[in-house]
């Protein structure tokens, strides 16, 4: 099978697995929910604190939530030896690594789509920036979320307590892509300052990490 | 092998009774801190130490990705190890220090956030290290040590941009530095690379000692079980 085929095979395999138990999209979304009521209880923000706050806590959820689809990712193919058969099959890891990411992309864009207008309405957001911006900024933050994510989940499979594990080592090392989007988001929102400068760095976090999963993922995979 | 380390072991605590014979007595009082300023003979020389540890994790690391060479790997988990102990070591004492000076134990500046930031992933690759269920953790904490170094000079540019936008106490002095202070200094640096080298050195031993251990005991098990 060519690089291609197999992309869109696992692909399908996941979105169709995805569609009929609704598992990742279903806690994810009542998780943001949560985060979404929770803070606003916690901080009770005018419409002026919120513009503030609300990049932070809108990518906060987000990361929170995307944990969930990250998880089951790999632990999935756990069952009934997928992944081993994944192992000894002729098929390349690239294809396997790049079809789970954009998987992942595509469950983590849809919670955001679902839940940007509730942000909105909970926190009064109106964008005092250009707000289009936050369509870039939105699609590279969730590519600096998933590519490392999809990568780390892959690795704690390989150790005790995987569920946790999974924060634990994707945390530390999206420091800077969150402090991308969430400046990047404030900017927008206030309108204050450019976005420019952080919108940069999310292209060369993705950049950089996207290059270094798909060098490494076949070491990672293949490691028992 | 054993003397050059017992070598070691007496030089490392000569430098650091001298280093700190100089850091307490001979340096001169800073102009405006008082004496406070004296812990900064810990916290520089830790800092630099733990920074230097922390690249040589890097290198041992891929050398452990390219060689798959046991020594390698067995050097950057050491390395990461004394680097962890020496950066919370740097940040302790670092805020002890602000307290006084700035009359907060913490802010965040530059410098501390980047510090901060480089434990974090340290520590993280710590708990890798010691969570792995896999038969290849040296690979896995290898390729998370990459990562780690990839992230470094995103963190750096971030966290300098979101620094230099919002503003932040100014580090301490600028000015001249007292040639007293200078020698210290120099002197606690050298004191502290040595120790760093003496608690690696010993903490390889015991790495091979324990390596040498489980082996014993997973061959023992195999020969009870075949019986």
């Amino acid at each position: 099978m060519s690089f291609l085929a197999i992309t869109r095979a696992t692909l399908a395999k996941d979105i169709r697995l995805e569609w009929r138990s609704k598992d990742a999209i279903n806690a994810m979304l009542f998780f943001s929910l949560l985060v979404v009521v929770i803070f606003s209880f916690a901080f009770d923000p005018t419409a002026e604190e919120s513009r503030r706050i609300a990049g932070g806590l809108v990518w906060v959820a987000f990361l929170f939530a995307a944990i969930v689809a990250l998880n089951q990712t790999w632990a999935r193919e756990l069952r009934n030896q997928v992944l081993d058969a994944y192992r000894v099959s002729p098929a390349p890891a690239i294809p396997l690594f790049i079809s789970k990411a954009v998987g992942n992309f595509v469950f983590v864009a849809v919670l955001e789509a679902l839940m940007t207008p509730l942000f909105i309405a909970f926190y009064k957001l109106r964008a005092l920036g250009p707000a289009w911006q936050l369509l870039p900024i939105a699609l590279l933050g969730t590519w600096a979320l998933v590519v490392n994510g999809t990568f780390f989940a892959a690795m704690s499979l390989r150790t005790r307590a995987r569920e946790i594990m999974l924060p634990l080592l994707l945390f530390p090392l999206s420091i800077p892509a969150l402090l991308g989007m969430v400046n990047s988001t404030t900017a927008v929102l206030t309108g204050e300052s450019s976005p420019t400068f952080w919108i940069a760095l999310l292209v060369a976090y993705d950049v950089v990490f996207t290059v270094a999963c798909l060098l490494l993922f076949e070491t990672v995979l293949e490691a028992e | 092998m054993k003397h050059g380390f017992t070598v070691l072991a007496v030089i490392t605590a000569v430098l650091l009774s001298f280093a700190l014979y100089t850091a307490l007595v001979m340096a001169p009082v800073e102009q405006t801190m008082g004496n406070v300023y004296r812990i900064f003979y810990y916290h520089v020389p830790s800092a630099i130490v733990a920074f230097g540890l922390f690249f040589i994790n890097f290198g041992a690391s891929l050398v452990y990705l390219i060689r798959r060479n046991t020594k390698a790997d067995m050097l950057a988990l050491v390395c990461a190890e004394v680097g962890v102990v020496f950066c919370t070591v740097n940040l302790i004492t670092g805020s002890i220090w602000a307290r006084p000076v700035w009359g907060i134990w913490w802010t965040w500046d530059m410098r501390l956030t980047l510090t901060l930031v480089l434990w974090l992933i340290y520590v993280s690759y710590l708990v890798l290290r010691r969570f792995s269920t896999s038969s290849q953790t040296a690979l896995l904490a290898a390729v998370l040590a990459i990562f780690g170094a990839l992230d470094v000079p995103l963190v750096y540019f971030s966290i300098w941009f979101f620094r230099t936008q919002h503003p932040s106490p100014v580090m301490g002095g600028g000015g001249s530095l007292d040639p007293h202070m200078g020698y210290a200094l120099l002197l606690n640096f050298v004191a502290f690379a040595f120790l760093a080298w003496l608690v690696c050195w010993t903490r390889y031993r015991l790495e091979v000692a324990q390596r040498a251990v489980h082996e014993a005991e997973a061959m023992q098990s195999l020969m009870e079980g075949a019986r």
